[in-house]
């Protein structure tokens, strides 16, 4: 397609968001096991809880969100990181969301899964498919308030098989609605591989079921997952209604944090690492001079101060008081 | 100038009201456009707004139901109708874990003015899924408020604060009070309606007879069978309060304990399901008062039994005026 048209500072932008997000999630990976070792228990540590991490799955972030403005909006689901720091959420309060301060996105009472920032339009949820109709809904607003916002459903290859899904992509159709329905395939809902869930090997089709555009594009290479957001976002934007993306990627970590991992083979793991999207995409950059080797060290020193900077505030932030529990049920008191 | 209206006409006048007041406010739903809505509390909506406004849906209730959600959180103030609140299976996800706590959950930052107009109740042999109250299932789940109108003037000026209300309203018509001529309905249902748009604060009980001898709480179709009762028992000399509620949530819990101070008796007459629901919620509210009892706290809810199909079994489980004064009597003994 037209490569040749991607700026150089999108480029590099690109490559700063996948690199942070990649130090962000590796970060929080360690933090995650302080407290709680030598015998693991979820409910320590700093981070306690579920920690689902998105290491591995950047590009699918990143090509998606680079098309998109603030006003748009990314409703995402359990695993939702990637998107979130793609989408442009401040990743300081979203820190200490995640480390239950009282600095958090929500005062400490959403958590990992439950992060929103108004700001940038930002939303996720922790069950799995309850993003499409949300998304639906953000389309619906858009046609009536006549504005050319769009909104983007994330799911993975495992919620392509709720009815959510398959009602809201009806919907957004039947509607002609902007939004871009993206399936995450990671290869494996928990335990269990596409294969023994989906009837068909690429969600992409079933978009023609619903008579809109799917494409499936390989998660490893961020500028083919950015030209087929780019494609969908100027149809949603133009009013020609809903795409479907599946993006081809692979998750590095367990289901959550403390997952053995028994399920999938060592062997699948080493494969994907080997098709790293960042380190792709490094060598992209370097063979064709877009980019030098001191600027990627700058970049990277530049990423590792911040996330340094980021966590410090998180740590460093207060819990809320107990009683704050109380608060928030309903806007305006009951 | 007020009117005779039925419920159901209050209910789509006063959507149409603030339709035309607030340009953000549509409503979405299956058969709610064309048809005018099952039970026609959306009747006129389609013609007066068109179809940008009035949406009917496919039968999808979790796509539309959390579009509600999405589009709230572009400024939008949804109206989404569940046909029957037997359906919620479907959708439940979207509105208890969704649209009730993205509040909380965000904090404070997300507003979710929704409203999810439903119809409930039965008495027509509609059996085990279209015959259901299950109020108390919703009021159960913190975030969600919780309206039930049982004549056509609380019909409109609460529909009117539940649209105006920035938290999500659960707003439950009872089929059997709508006065759409081929269901039943109490003829008291139907009564005077300012033509101007007016508010009925959420959380405010209505004291609709004043006793001095027992508490009758209730709400929706209920409160008539309660009143039919008082008035009978008023011949016998008996002096019956009733107090019908109107919200759950917010729940006017003052109103109730400051009856049943003066009557020293409560009775709870409730269309739910007996067990773990508002007839509950009410004898511990008035219990932890620490009011003093003349005769211990009584309920006539609905047997936890699914719904029976046959008349003379949905007749039995059904609170009615009968079942009231029998037990009134055994309270005043």
């Amino acid at each position: 397609m037209e490569r040749e048209e991607i700026r150089r500072d999108e480029f590099v932008s690109m490559y700063r968001l996948m690199f942070k997000i990649r130090t962000y999630e590796e970060t929080l990976g360690q933090i995650y096991y302080e407290g709680k070792t030598p015998l693991f228990d979820i409910s320590k540590g700093p981070i306690p809880g579920e920690l689902h991490l998105s290491s591995g799955q950047e590009a699918a972030a990143v090509g998606v969100c680079i098309n998109l403005r603030p006003d748009d909006a990314v409703v995402g689901t359990h695993r939702a990181h990637h998107f979130a720091i793609a989408k442009g959420v401040d990743l300081k309060k979203m820190t200490s969301e995640i480390f239950g301060k009282k600095t958090g996105l929500s005062k400490g009472k959403g958590g990992h899964m439950h992060l929103f920032d108004t700001n940038v339009n930002f939303s996720c949820s922790g069950i799995v498919g309850a993003s499409f109709p949300q998304a639906v809904g953000v389309g619906i607003a858009a046609k009536m308030q006549g504005k050319d916002f769009v909104s983007i459903a994330v799911g993975g290859e495992g919620a392509a098989n709720q009815g959510t899904f398959h009602e809201s992509l009806n919907l957004a159709a039947l509607w002609k609605l902007p939004v871009i329905f993206v399936i995450e395939d990671n290869a494996w809902a928990i335990s269990v591989p596409k294969e023994k869930s989906t009837s068909i090997s690429r969600n992409s089709e079933r978009a023609k079921a619903y008579g809109i555009p799917g494409v499936y594009v390989d998660g490893n290479d961020v500028i083919g997952v950015y030209e087929v957001a780019r494609e969908a976002v100027k149809r949603a934007r133009a009013g020609e209604g809903p795409s479907l993306i599946e993006v081809k990627t692979y998750r590095f970590r367990g289901h959550f944090e403390g997952d053995p991992q028994l399920y999938r083979p060592k062997e699948d793991l080493e494969m994907a690492k080997q098709n790293d999207p960042i380190l792709k995409l490094e060598e992209d950059l370097k063979g064709k001079n877009i980019i030098t080797e001191e600027e990627i060290s700058r970049i990277k020193e530049e990423i590792e101060t911040e996330i340094k900077e980021v966590i410090e505030f998180a740590r460093n932030s207060p819990y809320p008081e107990p009683q704050e529990a109380l608060e928030d049920v309903f806007t305006g008191g009951d | 100038m007020a009117r005779k209206l039925p419920m159901h006409k209050a209910i789509s006048e006063a959507i149409a009201q603030e339709m035309e007041r607030d340009p953000e406010v549509f409503i979405m739903g299956e058969d709610i456009g064309t048809y005018g809505g099952i039970f026609s509390a959306t009747t006129g909506l389609l013609q007066q707004f068109g179809v940008e406004r009035v949406r009917d849906t496919p039968i999808s209730e979790s796509a539309f139901i959390g579009g509600a959600l999405g589009a709230a959180s572009k400024g939008m103030r949804p109206i989404v109708e569940l046909m029957f609140v037997d359906f919620f299976g479907v959708a439940m996800d979207q509105i208890y874990n969704h649209i009730a706590k993205a509040h909380y959950m965000s904090g404070g930052n997300l507003r979710m003015p929704v409203v999810i107009l439903t119809a409930i109740g039965g008495g027509y042999s509609d059996a085990a899924q279209h015959s259901q109250c299950l109020y108390g299932l919703f009021a159960h789940v913190p975030g969600l408020k919780i309206v039930i109108p049982s004549n056509a003037y609380d019909a409109k000026g609460l529909m009117i604060s539940s649209i105006r209300d920035d938290n999500p309203v659960m707003y439950f018509f009872h089929k059997g009070l709508m006065g759409i001529g081929w269901m039943p309905s109490p003829p008291e249902a139907a009564n005077e309606v300012p033509e101007e748009p007016y508010e009925i604060p959420l959380g405010k009980a209505n004291i609709l007879r004043e006793g001095q001898d027992a508490t009758v709480v209730t709400v929706s179709r209920s409160i008539y069978e309660a009143l039919w009762a008082a008035e009978e028992l008023n011949q016998e000399g008996v002096s019956i309060e009733v107090i019908d509620l109107r919200t759950l949530v917010p729940l006017d819990r003052d109103t109730v304990i400051n009856s049943v101070k003066k009557t020293g008796r409560l009775l709870i007459v409730d269309e739910d399901y007996r067990s773990y629901g508002m007839s509950g919620e009410i004898i511990s509210t008035v219990t932890e008062s620490g009011v003093s009892l003349k005769f211990p706290p009584q309920r006539i809810a609905y047997p936890d039994i699914p719904v029976p199909y046959s008349r003379v079994l949905e007749s039995f489980a059904l609170p009615d005026k009968a079942k009231i004064k029998d037990r009134i009597k055994e309270m005043m003994r």
